[in-house]
């Protein structure tokens, strides 16, 4: 399929959704699929420098909460043009905040993109292993930047209020489900376009033999640079309209750890060298989350998770996606060895 | 009294450090010498904690020996744990970041379950030497925090000694640099790594029960630790316990200096701070090879 067509075959699927919600009036629903889909956008994220590249990345919650701050930053300083700016420059950034929410997304991409360069420019020029640990202490280190940092309300948190109405969408919420809609699109489309394009071999490359791929001449620290960024981006999008969200933003919910397992159990699930791998996992599993912890409790769903998570890595290396290809692969070869015994074994890499 | 105040801030840096030792001990050995990558460490030093303090809430026993204690135990969970991660990863070649992930996900099932268990409230122990004060001059050392450090110190000379000196010990040592030669000498590398991965992990009873005296213990602590752990390993240089030592402490020291004089909140920053200097300029660490 052509990407344009996958766009728009994706747009529509998006905008039936959109609908569907929307006959169904439930303001529970678009709450509990604004979350479900903020965990496609982020396990997508994930997956293309996880998956693509095997490079892990344990600090997916500090990239989504530099998202979530960037937009409680700007949100702060439209509340405070007055005190912030010289007075000649007061009516001018009057016209200018508050910020639109599309471009706070936009912002909170580039914000969280430049990090993830910074970031992996000090850290992925050595082995793998390195990378993943500066991640994780990553996440640390933000938070406690942010909790030292009283503009954007230090740990005792800041609110984000939204407005109650907009207009075409009705409530806030159902603007922010179609705004979370539509970062699904760009994400998906930006996996699937990676997965297809030479990019996306010199990725391969690297997740296979890192050391062969430099001496065959492919641009692996850059490459490992370009993965980094896009997905540091695409979380920075998806975090950057989550003050609207839960409008009470502080350090523990922005940095919370479920993001950072979640993100890495999503792709592991779902399967980590597909495009729609990520999305499967994403949504099966938040699914069963939203159910666990409105039956059971929000501690339950996390153990479960780590525990998929456990078993997954260890039973189904290749996550649902591999089980689904060994399982048709295995249904071919039956139907082939039935018709004919003389056929090679040549099968499909 | 300035003065005074950065005496025993570098004095407390350096108590802070022994325990520091203790922690990052095992990981220095799993992560260093034996390329396992275990990031679940802190997770098993929160176990040890939650450990000592059951038994000494309800029988009174000394955190310490508690700990000791329960070496074996944690020596027999380092032993399956090392098995499940062979047979599932190591055997079929290099796959960290499955490996990787399946670390990740014990540390969260450990905090997820202590949590489920106990709740999130902070625990602590009870001990004679808690609270305790020794002064020289105008230098303090509260035996809350020299305790810990002086069995911690103990513990890693013992641990330094055992490497160095016996021949499992050397082994361990010999495993990190080349298994088929260890094999030549008809040793089995992968019981080598299995004993080396559960000594490993049965410091995390020991660093558990130090943690616990120094401060009251919520499950989700350990992952403070895991930035401060990986930089004192980084730091100290791959597989080398003294290069460990030198950095536990040199970070202890940082860290306290910076608690004392900008305020504890930004203690944390410092250690992934030391982090990202030591890949950017010295990858190898002080002692590294």
């Amino acid at each position: 399929m052509r990407t344009p067509l996958f766009i728009l075959v994706l747009s529509v699927i998006a905008a039936a959704i959109y609908a569907t919600f929307h006959s169904v009036g439930n303001d529970y629903l678009f709450f509990a699929g604004y979350t479900v889909l903020q965990y496609v956008v982020l396990a997508t994220a994930w997956n293309i420098l996880g998956g693509y590249c095997g490079y892990v990345n344990f600090g997916s919650a500090g990239f989504f909460a530099i998202g979530v701050y960037t937009t409680v930053f700007l949100y702060t300083l439209g509340q405070s043009v007055e005190d912030v700016f010289p007075e000649f420059l007061v009516a001018p950034m009057q016209l200018i905040f508050p910020l639109p929410l599309p471009i706070l997304v936009v912002v909170g991409g580039i914000v969280s993109g430049l990090v993830g360069l910074g970031m992996g420019y000090l850290t992925l020029r050595l082995r793998g292993v390195f990378f993943a640990i500066a991640t994780l202490a990553l996440a640390v280190v933000l938070e406690t930047l942010i909790v030292n940092w009283d503009f954007v309300g230090g740990s005792r948190g800041a609110y984000v209020i939204p407005p109650n109405e907009i207009p075409i969408f009705g409530p806030y919420i159902d603007f922010l489900f179609a705004l979370m809609l539509i970062l699904v699109v760009v994400s998906l489309t930006v996996a699937r376009l990676i997965e297809r394009s030479k990019l996306g071999i010199g990725f391969a490359t690297i997740r296979d033999d890192e050391l062969a791929a430099e001496a065959t001449g492919v641009p692996t620290l850059r490459l490992k640079l370009i993965a980094t960024v896009l997905s540091g981006a695409l979380f920075g999008m998806a975090g950057a309209p989550f003050p609207y969200y839960i409008g009470y933003v502080e350090p523990g919910s922005a940095f919370n750890l479920s993001y950072a397992v979640n993100s890495i159990a999503m792709p592991m699930i779902g399967g980590t060298t597909f495009w729609a791998g990520p999305m499967i996992g994403a949504l099966l599993l938040s699914t069963l989350q939203q159910i666990v912890t409105v039956t059971i409790s929000s501690a339950v769903n996390l153990l479960i998770t780590g525990l998929l998570l456990i078993g997954f890595v260890i039973i189904a290396p290749r996550g649902i996606v591999g089980l689904w290809q060994d399982w048709m692969r295995k249904r071919a070869e039956r139907a082939q060895g039935s018709k004919t015994t003389a056929s090679a074994e040549g099968s499909p890499a | 009294m300035e003065f005074d105040l950065l005496v025993n801030a570098i004095i407390a840096g350096l108590m802070l450090g022994g325990f520091y030792a203790a922690v990052t001990a095992g990981v220095s050995i799993s992560f260093g010498m034996l390329d396992i990558v275990n990031i679940a460490h802190p997770g098993f030093i929160i176990l040890g904690s939650y450990i000592a303090y059951i038994v000494n809430t309800s029988l009174g026993v000394d955190p310490i020996v508690i700990s000791i204690l329960a070496l074996p135990a944690f020596y027999a969970l380092g032993s399956l744990v090392y098995q499940v991660y062979y047979q599932s990863f190591e055997k079929h070649g290099q796959d960290s970041l499955r490996g990787l992930a399946f670390f990740f996900g014990l540390l969260f099932v450990t905090e997820v379950a202590l949590n489920l268990v106990f709740g999130v409230d902070y625990r602590s122990v009870t001990a004679p030497y808690i609270g305790g004060s020794l002064s020289i001059g105008a230098m303090e050392f509260p035996l809350r925090m020299l305790v810990p450090c002086l069995v911690a110190l103990a513990m890693f000379a013992g641990l330094q000694i055992y490497l160095s000196r016996t021949f499992i010990g050397r082994a361990v040592m010999a495993v990190s640099q080349d298994p088929q030669a260890l094999q030549l000498m008809a040793v089995d590398p992968i019981r080598i790594k299995r004993i080396a991965f559960s000594i490993s992990l049965a410091t995390a009873s020991l660093a558990g029960a130090f943690l616990i005296i120094i401060q009251p213990v919520i499950p989700s602590a350990g992952r403070d630790y895991i930035g401060r752990v990986f930089a004192i390993c980084v730091l100290g240089g791959l597989g080398s316990l003294p290069g460990t030592l030198i950095a536990a402490l040199l970070l202890g020291v940082i860290e306290s200096i910076t608690a004392t004089f900008y305020g504890p909140s930004w203690a944390p920053a410092v250690a992934f701070g030391l982090l990202l200097l030591t890949l950017a300029v010295r990858p190898s660490g002080l002692l590294g090879r």
